[in-house]
């Protein structure tokens, strides 16, 4: 008697009612919503792959494409494709950026999170976030306007295009990008650990010093990486601050051209289909695996760190 | 009683010394910044009156005001949003409700860091190669929308599963034991608890997508129009690459002409981004739990 009871209240909790079947539907809807940023990064590949890959079989060679200096897709008699020059200008670029924003950021990161306390700290991170927000056509329009003029006044160079200007704006892009993630990486530090420290006798700063940047090291590193993917990949402020001319620099007041900004800067001009346009979308490949190979490093330091 | 050594007065100058040093260094971060924006205003603030917000650019870009740019880009913003903030809050839906910590989450992780790792340039091709020749749609707005949804993507994601997870445990559970499914528990509990945090995250995604430049450049976005666009299949103008145009293509733009411009686009960034600020201020002001 009470068994077929119980079974009977279990058969009546186990309808297939419409909810049952809503809640199945919208499983299944929201499985394939999150399943489909998966779809979308390889997609990405496939497409610029697409576009791009028979420039492989065509007019590719290693020798050519990573040891020549010589970017001349459009000459008519012979066109030539290295990216020698395009990959130093975006590493020089990118590494005045990071020699700039390295210090800068890790500098504010810990001073928002050991020094600064309540308001001030409040007051930080609302402008260091709006910081992150200026669009990069602006940041290049900055350095076009205003620190061109300025760095040929101060250096009497008669042209304040370059490393140094580039590498300055990106340097004030990456910064607050920077700033935010390693200030996260500081925060999941434990308090427990600065707790101890301070209670045998540390003052803030040796615990800053000897217990937190240890500690969140991982944090910092991964902070670090994801700021020269921002700045490697970076196309309209590079564009507009290099001087975007193809140069193996000698000096910081020389102008340079990315790989990004080529892109930009070629890409209207070429018929869909041309070698040229084929060899802009294999730079795009080159990019694209090297920020994934970035991003995979950054997530892979941060997850060695939780693991702690 | 406690007597303070000469270590102890030592540690604590230099103390004093590193706190003020680093907050210098900070400032330095801001300054030139504050700088920027202060000459941004001066140069350009001048010249922005309605009429220039609301009348078509004359005489070869040279004169007159950005309403095609601001029209462009608001029709942008808003039909990239039809597309991505559904998709990204089901994404979030998704990882903060249902998935449990297996390969497939991790990877879905990496490629939603990816997707905002990747540089727009990337995107850009991508958006040429899927959407204007494979999909078909021409250099449009629907193509260049749909581009800049898709780079956006993880900023919609990120807000919402960080608002999805502040709802605590307990509201579920709750929900759950009064034998509500898992989606009608998402949907009359956790969304609604969620709804404040979900929108910072599209407001930030708007400021995000009203500036980014790289990805339509080949997509939907063009130099100039003499009319405006009739539907989502036309070109646009969009007020990024119109400030890339009068800095840099066209010759006697007037001197202050690109600062208004780059004032009006800054201004409505900024904008997005404090009222996101402020609204999540608000809600974690507001929060009952």
């Amino acid at each position: 008697m009470n068994s077929d009871k119980n079974i009977l209240v279990s058969q009546d909790l186990d309808v297939k009612d419409s909810a049952w079947y809503w809640d199945k539907f919208f499983q299944i809807l929201m499985f394939i919503s999150g399943v489909s940023a998966i779809f979308l990064i390889v997609s990405i590949f496939f497409f610029i792959t697409k576009e791009g890959f028979s420039f492989f079989f065509e007019s590719f060679s290693f020798r050519e494409f990573f040891l020549s200096s010589a970017w001349r897709p459009t000459s008519l008699s012979n066109p030539t494709h290295g990216i020698l020059a395009l990959a130093i200008g975006t590493a020089s670029v990118t590494g005045f950026a990071m020699l700039l924003a390295v210090p800068f950021s890790l500098c504010a990161a810990i001073f928002i999170s050991e020094f600064a306390s309540g308001r001030v700290r409040e007051i930080l991170k609302v402008l260091i976030e709006l910081l992150a927000a200026i669009p990069s056509v602006v940041w290049g329009f900055i350095g076009l306007s205003i620190m061109n003029p300025l760095i040929i006044d101060l250096f009497d160079v008669p042209v304040g295009l370059g490393i140094l200007n580039s590498g300055i704006i990106l340097g004030l892009m990456a910064a607050p990008i920077m700033t935010t993630i390693a200030e996260d990486a500081l925060k999941a530090v434990p308090d427990h650990y600065r707790e101890a420290a301070e209670a045998l006798g540390a003052t803030k700063w040796q615990v800053t010093f000897k217990v937190v940047l240890p500690a969140a090291k991982n944090g910092l590193v991964a902070a670090i990486l994801l700021g020269v993917g921002r700045g490697f990949g970076e196309t309209m402020a590079v564009l507009m601050t290099s001087g975007h001319s193809i140069n193996l620099p000698t000096s910081p007041f020389d102008s340079v051209r990315a790989l990004t900004a080529t892109i930009a800067a070629e890409l209207g001009e070429t018929a869909v289909g041309s070698e040229h346009y084929k060899a802009l979308f294999t730079l795009g490949i080159l990019l694209f695996l090297v920020t994934f190979a970035i991003n995979l490093i950054a997530d892979i330091v941060v997850k060695g760190n939780k693991r702690h | 009683m406690f007597q303070s050594t000469e270590l102890n007065r030592r540690n604590h100058s230099v103390q004093k010394l590193v706190s003020i040093l680093f907050g210098v260094v900070t400032c330095l971060l801001i300054v030139p910044v504050l700088t920027i924006m202060t000459v941004l205003v001066y140069k350009g603030g001048p010249n922005i009156s309605f009429e220039f917000l609301f009348s078509a650019p004359t005489n070869g870009m040279t004169a007159g005001g950005i309403f095609p740019a601001l029209l462009g880009t608001i029709l942008l913003v808003v039909v990239a949003l039809i597309f991505s903030v559904p998709l990204g809050v089901a994404t979030a839906v998704y990882l903060s409700e249902y998935a449990s910590d297996t390969w497939l989450t991790r990877l879905i992780n990496l490629a939603i860091i990816n997707l905002a790792g990747v540089p727009s340039i990337v995107h850009a091709l991508f958006g040429l190669g899927a959407f204007v020749i494979f999909a078909g749609f021409g250099t449009s707005i629907l193509a260049a929308s749909l581009t800049l949804g898709i780079m956006t993507l993880p900023v919609v994601i990120v807000a919402t599963r960080e608002s999805l997870q502040a709802v605590p445990p307990e509201f579920r559970m709750a929900c759950w034991g009064m034998g509500a499914t898992r989606w009608q528990t998402i949907r009359k509990v956790v969304l609604p608890n969620a709804m404040s945090g979900i929108l910072t995250g599209v407001i930030l995604e708007v400021s995000r997508t009203a500036g980014e430049t790289a990805p339509i450049m080949f997509t939907g976005a063009a130099f100039f129009l003499p009319f405006l666009p009739q539907g989502i299949l036309d070109q646009t103008m969009a007020m990024s690459l119109h400030l890339f145009v009068v800095s840099t293509q066209v010759p006697g733009v007037p001197e202050t002409l690109p600062y208004s411009v780059a004032l009006v686009l800054v201004s409505l960034v900024l904008i997005m981004n404090a009222a996101s600020i402020i609204l999540r201020a608000y809600v974690r002001g507001q929060k009952k739990w």
